[in-house]
């Protein structure tokens, strides 16, 4: 068998497993079940951190408005899914709201309850990717040409100016403005959340090694000479730009699924850096590595470390040192370490099959020693 | 006239503390070319200290013990997260100035249980009102403006007049040539973060006596809106983002004197926005040219 | 009679107050090998990166294949129009980007070379073969695309034969020895399909040997691929051996063209630049 023979063998095995896994702890867990509840979230951020590599890592461009994208989609998403007749209590200020449908119930009324109210809810998620993918492309115009530093604060800018909206009074009949959105469905199972962010991390797999996910990374290693070679760098910013950011709005939906509950004011820079830190932990560059430290980051701090937080971690009695807080400190101690030490993160520019066979840095060691 | 005038003399104590705050952004980005995301925190961390300090001793102990906290937190930041990633790549820096950025935030969390700290010892004599021009306002509204001028003034000599100040020039023109050159590139870059922590401990020690109370968030808006207006008035110029401060301090507070309270925020974002597509070196930035 | 491949018409390159090329006239013709001389710092580069597109000229206007592809003078406002019309001198700007340029079937290399350090030999001109795609993001996503990626891939592998670099084409770009990178960074351009290559000191670092390896070698690619070729060279040997004509440029201006032979007896050319040979 061939080496990338071997490697897609070896990768459609860890997959198989991974979803077996999944159905397994469904079916032996409650849903409202604490590890159901980290695997949830855990899938979420994975997404949103591999759509944010896709531009960070990828393409080179540093782009810090991730949170404006996922604040666009899950809006977007509560707003297409409440029930109608939840909508009066919901949109309590807002006589009830100017949106009176929902897109489960309208794919209910012909295609049944399950089925309907999953196209439904699929549906609203596409929505919000593409409402998101909208503002990338008339963001994307006017800052896709400055350098780095500008980037980050402009694309920064950007997300806080949405906030902005979304909690502004005036547009409370849809965005029921500085309230929450909540009595929208969720998916109970977290393979449903799996299987959904994992076909489109695979999309983004398969982009990522096509022929513009190459022409991305001659972008990132070197944007003059991608240039002369021929590659339009505005249309291909653009598109790494957009695409990133339709997965992103798709990952807010998903995150709002999970939540329960809307409001703007938690969609700030915060949440962008936490997402950064991720893929930075993961490895910048690698998709294995962001979906990696997504699930270990999650799982620490929702899990693992909880200790920290309520007086007891480890066979530590310490109530005064563990109050409320010191989970999240112990995490951004750890979190600057590997920033700092450890800069190429838990897989570097490495994927899962390259633990398999050797790659061509392996061999370099050869040909220089010769 | 009269309605508005409050505002303006608000505008121009906020842009006040805003330049106090802006003018550590532009010293560290025309050295290290890198966006502090920090400051805005270290800014909230000398509001913490001052409520602090101001309630456990004597107000001459504790306006000093804020600026040396600050100034220290200051130092000790670029010596523990940047220094060691001066040969990393750019955006390795400015990851961990975000890191740096959440590790305060989160820390801030803990110790203050993420209730605002009132503030119950206000500075006296600047926090006393007084009247101006028919409007009434605490004192500080006048101070500030006074105070900044005064600062940028002394800062302004100390770049052009002293051996400290050149070394710091030759280090914004020319990173490694400054180096070469046997400038003691250390010594420069925290002289850096030294000036720009003290600046951020006056200007916070002024700006939350004109707060009931100090929150975790508090260091987020005035640091985002004072980088913004180190980009508008071109970042890497001293002037310029005193200017800008000024500018962005005036222009807020005239927009929740017309009733958009809620965009004066926005505002600045969107004013960042415009800058960065029609000029982002800025009001009095440098061209800079690539070689291919 | 050879067409006109690339024709260089009143270029100035001003920068604030330098003026790195000073009214710039010269000639490509077709299947030619023609060099451009001169002492360091002369404008030379700069000239590449006016024909390339990287940068606008402060006046004139480059031509390509007979059509005008670069126009700028000093009373025009800047606009990235692409295609303006035929009409005239100097009454429409055009400013293209170099990837624009590069698709008309110009293609070039660099004076430091820019090889993409993460990508392996192979990737590095596959990754050219970019340009020349006809699929969308989606289709290729969805590898609907097999065929012509697998079509791209095979003239790869043949330039990369070409070239003598098939052995080596998993390894890491960066982990070549010098001489091979100048190569790879050739065969990278030729896999856009360029008309007209641009080489910017192809022999830089090179030794005697390897100088003479490139001569032959670039002999053979302007047969093989029915190229032409425009090069900055500082090794007089390269120059003299495989140049048609040669242009001398010094201070911006140039001061000289011609055979080789004509160049090597020119007295203003030994006086800025070759100097007499040394009696051995």
């Amino acid at each position: 068998m061939t080496t990338s023979k071997k490697k897609t063998v070896f990768l459609a095995a860890v997959l198989i497993l991974v979803l077996a896994a999944a159905i397994a702890v469904d079916a032996a867990l409650p849903s409202y079940h604490i590890v159901i509840k980290v695997i949830k979230k855990g899938t979420v951020y994975a997404l949103v951190a591999v759509s944010m590599n896709l531009l960070n890592g990828f393409t080179g461009l540093f782009s810090l408005g991730q949170a404006g994208f996922m604040l666009l989609g899950a809006y977007a998403y509560g707003v297409l899914t409440i029930p109608v007749a939840k909508r009066i209590s919901v949109y309590q200020y807002f006589d009830g709201g100017a949106i009176q449908f929902s897109l489960p119930e309208i794919f209910e009324s012909f295609l049944g309850k399950t089925v309907g109210t999953t196209v439904g809810m699929l549906l609203a998620l596409l929505v919000g990717g593409l409402l998101a993918a909208l503002m990338a492309w008339l963001i994307g115009l006017p800052v896709l040409r400055l350098k780095s530093d500008y980037l980050a604060i402009a694309t920064l800018g950007f997300a806080e100016i949405l906030r902005a909206f979304f909690q502004w009074n005036a547009l409370g009949p849809i965005t029921n403005g500085s309230n929450l959105l909540k009595s929208y469905p969720d998916f109970e199972h977290a393979t449903s959340y799996i299987i959904l962010a994992g076909l489109m991390i695979a999309f983004i797999v398969l982009l990522i090694n096509s022929t513009y996910g190459r022409a991305f990374k001659a972008i990132r290693d070197d944007e003059v000479a991608a240039e002369a070679m021929g590659i339009n760098l505005a249309k291909h910013k653009r598109m790494a730009f957009i695409i990133s950011s339709f997965f992103a709005g798709i990952g807010g939906g998903m995150l709002a699924m999970y939540n329960g509950t809307i409001a703007a004011a938690p969609f700030k820079s915060a949440m962008t850096y936490e997402i950064l830190l991720i893929v930075v932990i993961g490895g910048i560059g690698s998709i294995t590595g962001s979906i990696l430290a997504s699930y270990l980051y999650i799982f620490s701090a929702e899990w693992l470390l909880r200790g920290l937080d309520s007086g007891k971690f480890l066979f530590i009695n310490a109530p005064a040192v563990f109050k409320n807080g010191f989970r999240m400190v112990v995490l951004s101690v750890i979190i600057m370490c590997i920033v700092l030490f450890f800069r190429k993160g838990l897989m570097g520019d490495k994927e899962l099959p390259d633990l398999l066979g050797r790659r061509p840095k392996a061999r370099k060691k050869e040909v220089a020693g010769k | 006239m009269q309605q508005i005038l409050p505002y303006i003399i608000n505008g121009i104590s906020v842009g006040g503390q805003y330049a106090l705050i802006a003018i550590g952004y532009t010293l560290v980005y025309g050295i290290l070319r890198l966006i502090n995301f920090a400051h805005g925190d270290v800014f909230m961390v000398a509001g913490l200290v001052m409520v602090y300090a101001t309630t456990a001793m004597p107000i001459y102990a504790a306006i000093p013990l804020v600026l040396v906290v600050t100034v220290a937190l200051g130092f000790v930041i670029e010596r523990a997260a940047y220094k060691p990633l001066r040969t990393a790549p750019r955006m390795s820096v400015m990851i961990s100035a975000i890191g740096v950025s959440y590790l305060i935030q989160n820390l801030a969390f803990y110790v203050t249980g993420g209730v605002p700290q009132p503030v119950t010892n206000p500075i006296p004599w600047i926090s006393e009102n007084v009247e101006i021009l028919g409007a009434s306002t605490k004192r500080v509204t006048l101070v500030t403006p006074a105070l900044t001028i005064v600062l940028v003034i002394a800062l302004v000599y100390l770049i052009n007049h002293t051996k400290i100040g050149m070394a710091m020039r030759a280090a914004a023109k020319d990173f490694e040539t400054a180096q070469l050159m046997g400038i003691k590139i250390n010594a420069v870059i925290s002289m850096t973060f030294v000036i720009g922590s003290f600046l951020a401990a006056v200007g916070a020690m002024l700006y939350f006596t004109n707060y009931p109370s100090v929150a975790i968030t508090s260091g987020g808006m005035p640091g985002l809106k004072a980088f913004v207006a180190a980009v508008f008035g071109g970042i890497g110029s001293i002037p310029g983002a005193v200017v800008g401060a000024f500018i962005i301090g005036l222009c807020e507070e005239l927009i929740k004197g017309v009733g958009y309270t809620t965009f004066s925020d926005a505002f600045t974002f969107a004013l960042l926005i415009v800058v960065l597509c029609v000029k982002p070196t800025g009001l009095f930035g440098e061209k800079v040219t690539d070689k291919v | 009679m050879s067409a006109n491949v690339l024709k260089v018409e009143n270029v100035t390159m001003q920068f604030g107050g330098v003026v790195a090329v000073d009214n710039m006239n010269l000639e490509v013709n077709e299947g030619e090998i023609v060099a451009l001389i001169g002492p360091n710092g002369a404008g030379k580069t700069t000239a590449f990166n006016v024909i390339t597109g990287v940068y606008q000229p402060t006046n004139g206007a480059v031509w390509f294949q007979g059509e005008k592809i670069v126009e700028n003078h000093p009373q025009g406002k800047m606009k990235k129009l692409y295609k303006g019309q035929n009409d005239g001198a100097y009454t429409h700007i055009l400013a293209p980007t170099p990837d624009k340029i590069t698709q008309l079937g110009m293609a070039r290399t660099f004076q430091n070379i820019r090889l993409w350090k993460s990508q392996t030999v192979f990737d590095n001109v596959l990754i050219a073969k970019h340009c020349r795609t006809h699929t969308n993001f989606l289709s290729a996503a969805l590898r609907l695309n097999r065929k012509e990626e697998a079509a791209q891939r095979a003239h790869v592998e043949e330039l990369l034969k070409t070239v003598g670099l098939y052995d080596v084409k998993d390894e890491l770009a960066t982990s070549l020895p010098y001489g091979k990178q100048r190569r790879l960074e050739i065969a990278r351009a030729l896999a856009t399909e360029p008309k007209l290559l641009l080489l910017d000191e192809p022999a830089a670092g090179m030794n005697p040997q390897e100088t003479d390896e490139l001569t032959a070698f670039i002999g053979e690619i302007r047969d093989k691929f029915k190229l032409t070729v425009f090069l900055i060279e500082h090794h007089m040997d390269l120059v003299m051996d495989i140049s048609d004509r040669i242009y001398v440029l010094d201070f911006g201006k140039l001061i000289a063209d011609g055979t080789p032979e004509e160049i090597q007896n020119n007295q203003r050319v030994i006086d800025a630049y070759l100097g007499v040979a040394e009696d051995a």
